[in-house]
C-alpha cells in the first residue's frame, strides 16, 4: 500500500464511498416512504439531460454537464409530482414507464449524436469513469500534507465529498422532522411539520446525490446505493437511527470491497483485465443485501404475525 | 372574532344558542374539501361543545377522515372557515393533539413504542433539541395510562392492533393538548383495548378537555358519547345524543345502506 496506490486507488475508492453514502442516506428514507422507485428514475432522466446539455454546448465540461443534469433530474419531480396528483394510474407503473422511456430516449440521442470526439458513450453513462479519477500529482502518503499535490485532487473528488456533507448535514439537521414524517404523514402535518417540502426536498437530496455522482461512478451505482444498502440495513434493525448508521458502513463495504474486487480480482483467477469498478461495486452491494436477507437478525419482519 | 359570532347569527336571522368562537374548542363553517373534482366534504358546519365528547358518524366514505384533516390542516380546504379556540389552527397547533387511522402508517417501520409516543414532544423539542431524561419519563407515564409502560422497548411491528392504537393514544397524552381529534380508535381493537382507551378519553373529558372521535360503532354510540356530528358528505345533524342519534336522522345518514332491522336493535328514540 504505497506511493502505487495513493495514486491510483486512493480516490477512486474515496470517490466511490462519498457516492455511495451520498446516495444510500436519502435512500434509507425515500425505501421506507415505498418511494425507491424515485431514485431509479432520477438517475434514469439524468442521461438525457447531460446528453442535451452536450448537444447545447459541444463540450463536456463539467458545468454544462452539471447543469443539464440537474434540469434533468428538475424536470423528473416534476412529472412524478404530475403523475402523483393526476393520480389515476399506479404512481410506480406510471413512474417506471416515464423514466425508462426518457432514458432510452437519451442512450438514443447519444447514438444519434457525433460524440466521437469526446468521452460521452452509453457505457460511460452507465458505468462511469471511476478508475480515471486517478490523482497524478501523488508520490505517497506524504502528498496528503502537500498542498501543491493536494491542488491535483481531481475535481470529482470535492464535488462528490461537498454533495455528500450537505447531505449528510441536511440529514442530522432535519432528522427529527424527517423521521416523523415519514412514519406518519397526517400526524407530522398535524404538529406542524411542512410535509410537503420534506418529501419535495427528499427529492431534490436524491437528484444532487445522483447528479453529483453521474459524472464519476455512472448510474449503476447510483441506483444500487439508494436501494441496496438501505435494504441491506433494515434487516440488520428495528430502530432507524442505526438502520441509517448500518446503511453508510455497508455503502463504505461496497465501495471499497468492489473497487479492489473489480482490480485485482481478475488477477487472482489468471485474468490480465480489470473488471469495471461501477459494476463491481454495485454487484457487491447487491451480493451485501442477498446475504442480509439470509442471515440479518432482523429478517423475519414481513408477514410475521400481529394478532396476539 | 366577535365579527364570526355576528355573521354566525345574522346568516341565521336568529338568535344563536352555540357558543361564541372563542369558546368553542372547534368552530367549523360552510367547510368545503374536494380530492380533485369530488367533493368529500361538502359546506359542512359544526360547533363543538367545551368539554364533551362528541362522535363523527357516518358511512364509509362519509369524509369524516377528511373532516379531521381539513380542521388540522393537513388536506388544503376548498372554501370555508375553521376556528380552533377562536383562532386559525396554526396560531394554537400546541393546543390540539391527533390519532389518525391505525391503518395509515406502516407499522413495520423500524422505531420503538418510546420513541413514537416522544414524537408527541416534537412541539417542545423542536429540531435539535436533545431528548432527557425527563421527556423520557413523561412518555413512559402516558404509556402508563393506556397500560402499555411495559412495552416501551419493542418495535411497534411487535406489537397487536390493540396495543398499536393504545402507542397512537400515548403519543396523543403526550401531547398534552385541550382538544384530542381521534380518527376511529375504536377499530379492530380487542375488548381490554377498547375499555381503557374509553377510560382514557372520559379522564381526558374530566380534565376538562374536549374529545371529538370518528366512530364506526353505532352500538355504542349513546354509551360513550355525549355529543353527535352526523355527516354524509354534507352535514346530516348535530347536538347531544339523546335528541340527535335518532332513527330518522340515521336513516337520513346512511339511505338505504341500513337496514330498519339494524337501527331498531339500536333502541333509538324516535324523533
Ligand atoms: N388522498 C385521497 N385522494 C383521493 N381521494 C380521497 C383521498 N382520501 C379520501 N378520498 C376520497 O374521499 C372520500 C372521503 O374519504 P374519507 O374522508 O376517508 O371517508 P371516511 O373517513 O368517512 O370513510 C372517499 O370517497 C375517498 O375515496
Ligand atoms: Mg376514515
Amino acid at each position: 500500500m504505497g506511493a502505487e496506490f495513493v495514486q491510483l486507488s486512493l480516490t477512486p475508492i474515496l470517490i466511490g464511498i462519498l457516492a455511495a453514502i451520498a446516495c444510500a442516506l436519502p435512500g434509507n428514507f425515500l425505501i421506507l416512504r415505498r418511494q425507491a422507485l424515485i431514485g431509479d428514475a432520477i438517475s434514469h432522466v439524468v442521461l438525457p439531460g447531460i446528453v442535451v446539455a452536450f448537444i447545447v454546448t459541444g463540450t463536456i465540461t463539467t458545468w454544462p454537464m452539471l447543469i443539464g443534469a440537474a434540469g434533468a433530474a428538475v424536470v423528473a419531480v416534476i412529472i412524478i409530482e404530475a403523475i402523483r396528483r393526476v393520480g389515476r394510474i399506479e404512481p410506480g407503473a406510471a413512474m417506471g414507464v416515464v423514466f425508462t422511456a426518457l432514458f432510452a430516449a437519451g442512450v438514443l440521442l447519444l447514438e444519434q449524436t457525433d460524440t466521437s470526439g469526446v468521452h460521452l458513450d452509453v457505457e460511460h453513462a452507465l458505468y462511469g469513469n471511476l478508475e480515471s479519477l486517478i490523482w497524478f500529482s501523488a508520490e505517497g502518503w506524504g502528498s496528503l500534507l502537500d498542498p501543491q499535490a493536494l491542488a491535483g485532487l481531481p475535481p470529482e473528488l470535492f464535488r462528490m465529498a461537498a454533495a455528500a456533507f450537505i447531505i449528510g448535514v441536511l440529514t442530522i439537521i432535519f432528522w427529527r422532522p424527517l423521521k416523523i414524517s415519514t412514519f406518519d404523514e397526517g400526524f407530522a402535518g398535524a404538529v406542524g411539520v411542512p410535509t410537503t417540502i420534506f418529501s419535495l426536498g427528499l427529492v431534490i437530496a436524491a437528484a444532487v446525490a445522483a447528479v453529483a455522482a453521474f459524472d464519476a461512478v455512472g448510474s449503476i451505482i447510483v441506483i444500487a446505493m439508494f436501494i441496496c444498502p438501505p435494504a441491506a440495513a433494515r434487516l440488520m434493525t428495528n430502530r432507524l437511527e442505526i438502520q441509517v448508521l448500518w446503511s453508510i458502513v455497508f455503502a463504505t463495504l461496497s465501495a471499497i470491497i468492489g473497487y479492489v474486487l473489480a482490480g485485482y480480482g481478475p488477477l487472482w483467477i489468471g485474468r490480465d483485465h480489470a473488471v469495471s469498478a461501477a459494476g463491481m461495486i454495485a454487484t457487491v452491494s447487491g451480493i451485501i443485501l442477498a446475504l442480509a436477507c439470509l442471515f440479518a437478525p432482523h429478517r423475519a419482519r414481513i408477514g410475521a404475525p400481529k394478532e396476539g | 372574532m366577535s365579527e364570526v359570532a355576528l355573521e354566525l347569527a345574522s346568516n341565521e336571522g336568529k338568535a344563536v344558542a352555540k357558543p361564541l368562537p372563542a369558546d368553542s374548542p372547534l368552530l367549523i363553517q360552510e367547510l368545503t374539501v374536494a380530492y380533485g373534482e369530488k367533493p368529500a366534504v361538502f359546506s359542512v358546519d359544526a360547533s363543538i361543545q367545551p368539554q364533551s365528547m362528541t362522535a363523527i358518524v357516518g358511512p364509509n366514505g362519509a369524509g369524516k377522515s377528511t373532516l379531521l384533516k381539513a380542521v388540522l390542516g393537513i388536506v388544503p380546504r376548498l372554501s370555508g372557515k375553521v376556528l380552533v379556540f377562536g383562532e386559525p389552527i396554526e396560531n394554537v397547533m400546541q393546543r390540539v393533539a391527533y390519532v389518525p387511522q391505525r391503518a395509515s402508517v406502516d407499522w413495520d417501520f423500524p422505531t420503538r413504542v418510546i420513541d413514537v409516543v416522544l414524537m408527541g414532544l416534537y412541539r417542545e423539542l423542536g429540531l435539535l433539541r436533545l431528548v432527557r431524561r425527563a421527556h423520557r419519563e413523561r412518555a413512559l407515564a402516558c404509556l402508563d395510562r393506556v397500560g402499555m409502560a411495559d412495552f416501551a422497548d419493542r418495535q411497534i411491528g411487535q406489537l397487536s392492533g390493540g396495543q398499536q392504537q393504545r402507542v397512537f393514544l400515548a403519543r396523543a397524552l403526550a401531547q398534552n393538548a385541550d382538544l384530542y381529534l381521534l380518527d376511529e380508535p375504536f377499530a379492530g381493537v380487542d375488548a381490554a383495548t377498547e375499555r381503557a382507551i374509553i377510560d382514557v378519553l372520559k379522564a381526558l373529558r374530566g380534565e376538562k378537555r374536549t374529545v371529538v372521535c370518528v366512530h364506526h360503532d353505532l352500538a355504542t354510540v349513546s354509551d360513550y358519547f355525549s355529543n353527535v356530528l352526523l355527516i354524509n358528505i354534507r352535514k346530516i345533524a348535530e347536538g347531544p345524543v339523546a335528541t340527535t342519534f335518532t332513527a330518522e336522522n340515521l336513516q337520513k345518514t346512511y339511505g338505504g345502506r341500513l337496514a330498519t332491522a339494524h337501527i331498531d336493535q339500536l333502541k333509538l328514540p324516535v324523533a
